[in-house]
């Protein structure tokens, strides 16, 4: 086997740019951004309503073309895969937690987590061990066989932190994975989902509106008006953001 | 391919079993449109055979008319001259002369006659149907009947009993006596059960008018005609056109065809399959159409986490097609069970090759009706059903 050199970082973009046309002319909904995340490396991309962080987001998980830019996921191009290739990468190197309608209904939730080894021929018994175990670490090795109308939203919720990285993929991407949680379980999902992220080192990029929730990842990336306008890169600034969202 | 056949059908049983009541009001529904279906082949079945069930089963494969009778038996007029010039024919076998008629028998005991249709043929030629039970028929002149297994089931007649049979000839009711000496099997004609007698036997008894009870010459319908070689059918019809006067021959199935009614009568039934199928097809198509409406978020996530198109429509097809055998295999077994409580006297015949037709039409449909619903979740684009598309 050829020692490949890994490289430095999971998902890298460069000067990406989203344009839709408009009645008034085009409307940039995402700017110039470059941005970099490491293996292991908890990021959260926040902004207002409208900033173009879920539009980011969606073109990080390769399922929107960015008008120009680059984008590397693990050294690939993605500007360069094919419609097919695109499903395979979605498939194999990125895990994906959404905030609703997240989990297939009528799948129990180890099936919903066993879904992903299925879809990428990876289960096997050691597979459907380690969905076991993944759920349970989880705190839902009493629930493994309920339907996801059983579950609580907060429980819902991790099981598809379970099914995001199960197949062990590069990027793990969620968009606003508290959005219709309480506050308390909230913290539970963001703190279980960043130490899985950096326990398994995987990237991981949260998008959220909820400051609050930054209190869990490395770097928080801040956009407006399709920009990246401002990151905090190290704890004492991340938590000045986050203690000054909670006392506005 | 084996990969996506194995994570489709696992969705697709899945979701069937999570959600078997839905799934199974939809193969009611299926259900109940094969009985439809079922039903409508089965009566379109016995009503054709009621018809055409002596004509279907004589062994013979031209007939021949009174020319300009256009292929109807009751219009034509053959009489002995003509089946002793038809029996000259190079490549004619066989010729039997066949009269028709309805007559109707006294049932002791009971207060309605049975109506049956009178058939008068040539005892040993062509025409007479071979008996099951009994022996055939004796000769020309006998008092001897062979009856179909229909007459057989509705009278109660068996081989050596006596029937009597009332006909009008003239003004007059009149009663003749005819003796049982074998059973066939179905030879239904013009929707009645049969019996057949010696053709001199027949023109004594049959209906007349007061003209025809003076005559002395016995006159037939048609001419039935066995061929040595049916390959060379179109050469001897057309030899008997050219050396017999005054006829026009037919195969059996144009005189299937041009039996009154019986065109009309089966485009009518097959008019009607069609449009069952058809408002199966609209069912089906619609609740596959709003069952994808309904999931179209989950089709999103599926799509977003990399599940393949491919996978997507396998999916439904196979879920389509799970639900419309299980609705034809229903229908199939409800249809058995009623069929088993119809008196004999409704015409129904579930003949093998016309209800596998039905069957297949069936299982077709389900499929057909799901297409749109599978090209529209190939189209989903998961970005829009997930609601992240700005």
């Amino acid at each position: 086997m050829s020692a490949q050199k890994q490289p430095e970082f999971a998902i890298e973009t460069h000067s990406v740019v989203k344009t839709y046309p408009s009645d008034f002319g085009d409307i940039q909904a995402v700017d110039e951004v470059s941005l970099q995340v490491r293996p292991g490396e908890f990021v959260a991309l926040v902004g207002p309503s409208g900033s173009g962080k879920t539009t980011m987001l969606s073109i990080l998980a390769a399922l929107l073309k960015p008008t120009s830019g680059e984008i590397l996921l693990d050294g690939q191009n993605m500007h360069e895969l094919s419609e097919n290739n695109l499903v395979t990468l979605r498939r194999e190197k990125i895990g994906f937690t959404f905030q609703a309608n997240n989990l297939v209904p009528f799948l129990t939730a180890v099936e919903n987590v066993e879904l992903m080894l299925r879809l990428n021929g990876k289960l096997d018994k050691a597979g459907k061990l380690r969905a076991r175990e993944l759920l349970a670490r989880l705190g839902l090795g009493e629930r493994l066989n309920n339907l996801t109308s059983q579950l609580s939203g907060g429980q819902q919720q991790r099981v598809a932190i379970a099914r995001a990285l199960i197949h062990n993929p590069s990027l793990v991407l969620a968009d606003e994975p508290t959005a219709n949680l309480d506050t308390e379980r909230a913290y539970q999902v963001v703190e279980t989902f960043a130490g899985l992220i950096h326990e398994q080192q995987r990237a991981g990029i949260m998008v959220t509106h909820d400051l609050r929730m930054c209190e869990f990842v490395d770097r928080v990336l801040q956009m407006r008006d399709g920009k990246l306008i401002k990151e905090y890169a190290d704890k004492p600034s991340i938590m000045k953001l986050v203690r000054g969202r909670m006392t506005d | 391919m084996k990969q996506v056949l194995q994570i489709s059908s696992f969705l697709a049983f899945k979701e069937i079993w999570r959600n078997r009541g839905r799934f199974l009001l939809v193969a009611l529904v299926i259900a109940l449109i094969t009985l439809l279906v079922l039903f409508i082949a089965a009566l379109g079945e016995g009503l054709g055979n009621g018809n055409r069930e002596y004509l279907s089963k004589v062994d013979a494969e031209l007939i021949a008319f009174q020319s300009k009778s256009d292929y109807l038996i009751g219009a034509s007029r053959m009489d002995r001259d003509r089946l002793a010039s038809i029996a000259r024919v190079a490549g004619v076998q066989d010729a039997g002369m066949l009269g028709a008629a309805s007559a109707k028998i006294i049932l002791p005991g009971q207060a309605d006659p049975l109506k049956v249709a009178l058939l008068g043929v040539e005892p040993g030629h062509t025409g007479e149907p071979p008996v099951l039970q009994g022996r055939q028929l004796g000769t020309k002149l006998s008092d001897e009947v062979i009856i179909d297994r229909n007459t057989a089931l509705r009278s109660g007649l068996e081989i050596g009993d006596t029937l009597e049979m009332r006909v009008t000839q003239g003004t007059r009711d009149e009663y003749y006596k005819l003796r049982v000496v074998g059973i066939s099997d179905g030879q239904q004609y013009s929707l009645q059960p049969s019996i057949i007698v010696p053709f001199f036997t027949w023109d004594k008894v049959r209906p007349k008018s007061e003209a025809e009870i003076n005559s002395s010459d016995p006159v037939a319908n048609i001419i039935l005609i066995k061929l040595d070689d049916p390959a060379q059918m179109d050469a001897v019809r057309q030899r008997l056109l050219s050396q017999v006067n005054n006829i026009e021959v037919a195969t059996i199935s144009q005189t299937i065809q041009a039996l009154p009614g019986y065109s009309a009568q089966q485009s009518t039934l097959n008019t009607q399959g069609g449009f069952t199928l058809f408002i199966g097809l609209l069912v089906i198509g619609g609740f596959f159409q709003i069952q994808i409406l309904q999931k179209v978020a989950q089709i999103g996530v599926l799509k977003a986490i990399g599940t393949t198109n491919r996978i997507v429509a396998t999916t439904f097809i196979m879920q389509i097609f799970m639900i419309t055998v299980i609705g034809v295999l229903i229908g199939s077994l409800l249809t058995f069970l009623f069929s088993l409580t119809f008196p004999p006297t409704i015409p129904i015949v579930f003949n093998g090759t016309t209800s596998a037709i039905a069957i297949v039409a069936l299982l077709l449909i389900g499929p057909l009706g799901g297409l749109v619903s599978i090209r529209y979740a190939v189209r989903i684009e998961p970005l829009k059903a997930l609601g992240l598309s700005s």
